[in-house]
């Protein structure tokens, strides 16, 4: 520890006695556990045991409960976040891998990768409300800003399915480059990204229309093409750029997201997979599967600035405020 | 102005005269390390893989790893460069002028070593600012900070070299020295790759590697490069120094030193 550390540590002792820390949560699929870092000290604070194989994870609007996929338990478990203790499991189909929580903080969508469906699950009455028939592997979620629209994207089939939220039916499929693993709305609504690891591109698409607008492609300099899989994204707070996690390669790629083009690659662990940002979206946390860590990058230097060791397989991240 | 700074003074303004005269022998101090970083590192950038280990907080690129080896390396033959115009000095006659002069014999010493010192420190910031203009920056505070580090590594290197060339006779025989000091030092030592890897390997090598002086020189200038202070490289390095110094004031010593006339 450097004496400016040990001074700074000593300095918000007080600070961390009386308000609590901004946290990320990290799932652990090998370990079946979560591993809670204090964004303020970068540190793990506290390690939660869950149900086997915990993948998605994300929080209620009001941060009062956390949801997490258990995969091989074939629930999603909701947790109180303080206390850490599962509060009860909600039914979501087989092996549910990812979800998104809809807008209305109520609905969620879940992708079943061994079933081939999309579950849609009410929070509150916790029953299933809807099963739709999608593509092979499912797995990639998202639901757009007004609530309308959710994607799967289908990891074998390589299409994002497009579905009408009140309908709960698909009204549009679209191909995408082979096996997507995640899809993100921008905020305002008009586009919708589709990584695609084994394609190595992320494609974007005119929600409107349903038609694809552009293709990202990436070339980390002394990393074999093959290595570059693309699963994980996220945009900046003014969505002009946009981190892509490129798995294997172990790289995340800085994307200008109005041009499209890649302006930077960040080195991080092996096997980075999904990422999180701090509430003022000043740091990102990268999880990097195969090292068992989660990298902090710098947003506006683009730099990596600190790898704390996690659990066994970290796979997916979210940010309690 | 005191004698013995006057003598400082002069020996400095030589060293640095005879640097700058040698343009060559900069350029080559520069491309030496230069090539390292930018073929040999490229080569090894995907197949050396590097875990997080002190000062590093995160995973870094192998270029990164490599540059306070470089700035070791830069050190070691410059310092082995200077014991080599020691060589010359003498076979010319000018070391013997040098030794004359009613300042005590471990000052005018002291005095090479600094001059010697100072050139390398010269080398390695010039190294540092191309490494910085191909885009390998580091913490800028480091810069600054390095600079002690980079000086106890100049003295202890410069009197490993001033050792040595109380040792050698002769220009011919500093081929020897190349062969069985500076490369045995620098590539068994952490310049090139982190101990973890070379106990991966062979745990003899890493034990060597370990008690070699010139891998503590180098954690020295990579913790003091990321503003970190690293006690135990510190006191191998300056013990290693103050041994190889009495060493070469042993050597130059007329009286018991290997460099007194035989017969």
């Amino acid at each position: 520890m450097t004496l400016k550390s040990l001074f700074t540590s000593v300095a918000l002792i007080p600070l961390a006695t009386f308000s609590q820390a901004a946290e990320v949560w990290v799932t652990n699929e090998k370990d079946d556990t979560i591993s809670v870092i204090d964004i303020d000290t970068l540190e793990v604070t506290r390690t939660i045991e869950t149900g086997e194989r915990p993948r998605g994870i994300t929080f209620s609007k009001d941060y009062s409960r956390v949801y997490i996929c258990a995969s091989d338990s074939d629930t999603v478990q909701v947790m109180d976040p303080e206390t850490g203790k599962v509060l009860y499991d909600l039914p979501s189909g087989e092996d549910p891998e990812q979800f998104v929580l809809h807008p209305d903080d109520r609905h969620l969508y879940i992708a079943n990768e061994d079933d081939a469906i999309t579950t849609v699950v009410d929070t509150q009455t916790r029953t299933v409300v809807a099963q739709i028939d999608v593509g092979i592997e499912p797995e990639g979620m998202a639901v757009s800003p007004d609530g309308k629209i959710a994607i799967t994207t289908s990891e074998t089939t390589n299409m994002a399915h497009w579905i009408d939220t009140e309908t709960q039916e698909l009204f549009a499929n679209t191909l995408v480059d082979s096996r997507p693993r995640h899809a993100e709305f921008t905020a305002q609504g008009g586009e919708l990204w589709v990584s695609a690891e084994i394609g190595g591109t992320v494609s974007i698409f005119d929600v409107a229309s349903q038609t694809e607008k552009g293709k990202i492609r990436f070339d980390v300099k002394g990393v074999h093409p093959d290595r570059v899989q693309p699963v994980g994204f996220e945009f900046t707070e003014d969505e002009k750029t946009a981190f892509v996690a490129l798995g294997p390669s172990n790289h995340v790629a800085v994307v200008n997201a109005k041009t499209y083009e890649v302006e930077d690659y960040i080195l991080v662990g092996r096997r980075v997979w999904h990422m999180a940002f701090s509430p003022d979206k000043s740091q990102l946390f990268t999880t990097n599967g195969v090292s068992g860590d989660v990298t902090v990058i710098d947003v506006a230097k683009r730099d990596p600035i600190k790898t704390i060791k996690v659990g066994r397989f970290p796979w997916g991240a979210a940010v309690r405020p | 102005m005191r004698p013995a700074l006057i003598a400082l003074q002069a020996i400095v303004l030589r060293e640095a005269l005879r640097f700058v005269r040698q343009r060559s022998r900069f350029i080559a101090a520069l491309v030496r390390p230069l090539v390292w970083l930018v073929v040999f590192a490229a080569g090894f950038r995907a197949a050396l893989g590097l875990s997080i280990t002190p000062p590093y907080q995160t995973y870094i690129t192998y270029e990164i790893y490599i540059v306070p080896g470089l700035c070791g390396m830069i050190i070691l033959f410059n310092s082995m460069q200077s014991a080599l115009s020691l060589v010359y000095d003498r076979e010319m006659g000018s070391m013997r002028l040098l030794l004359t002069s009613p300042l005590p014999r471990w000052w005018l010493l002291m005095c090479r070593l600094i001059a010697a010192t100072v050139m390398s420190i010269v080398q390695v910031y010039a190294f540092l600012a191309i490494a910085a203009l191909y885009g390998i920056r580091l913490p800028w505070e480091g810069y600054i900070l390095a600079l002690p580090a980079l000086i106890i590594a100049g003295l202890t290197l410069g009197a490993l070299g001033l050792a040595l060339s109380s040792l050698i006779h002769q220009l011919e025989n500093f081929a020897g020295v190349m062969n069985f000091v500076i490369f045995p030092m620098f590539f068994l030592s952490s310049a090139l790759y982190p101990l973890w890897k070379m106990a991966e390997s062979s745990e003899t090598l890493h034990d060597i590697c370990a008690v070699n002086p010139f891998t503590h020189t180098v954690e020295l200038i990579r913790f003091a490069l990321y503003g970190e202070f690293n006690v135990g490289a510190l006191g191998w390095t300056a013990l290693a120094g103050v041994i190889f110094l009495a060493l070469a004031l042993w050597g130059y010593d007329p009286a018991h030193g290997l460099t007194r006339r035989k017969g």
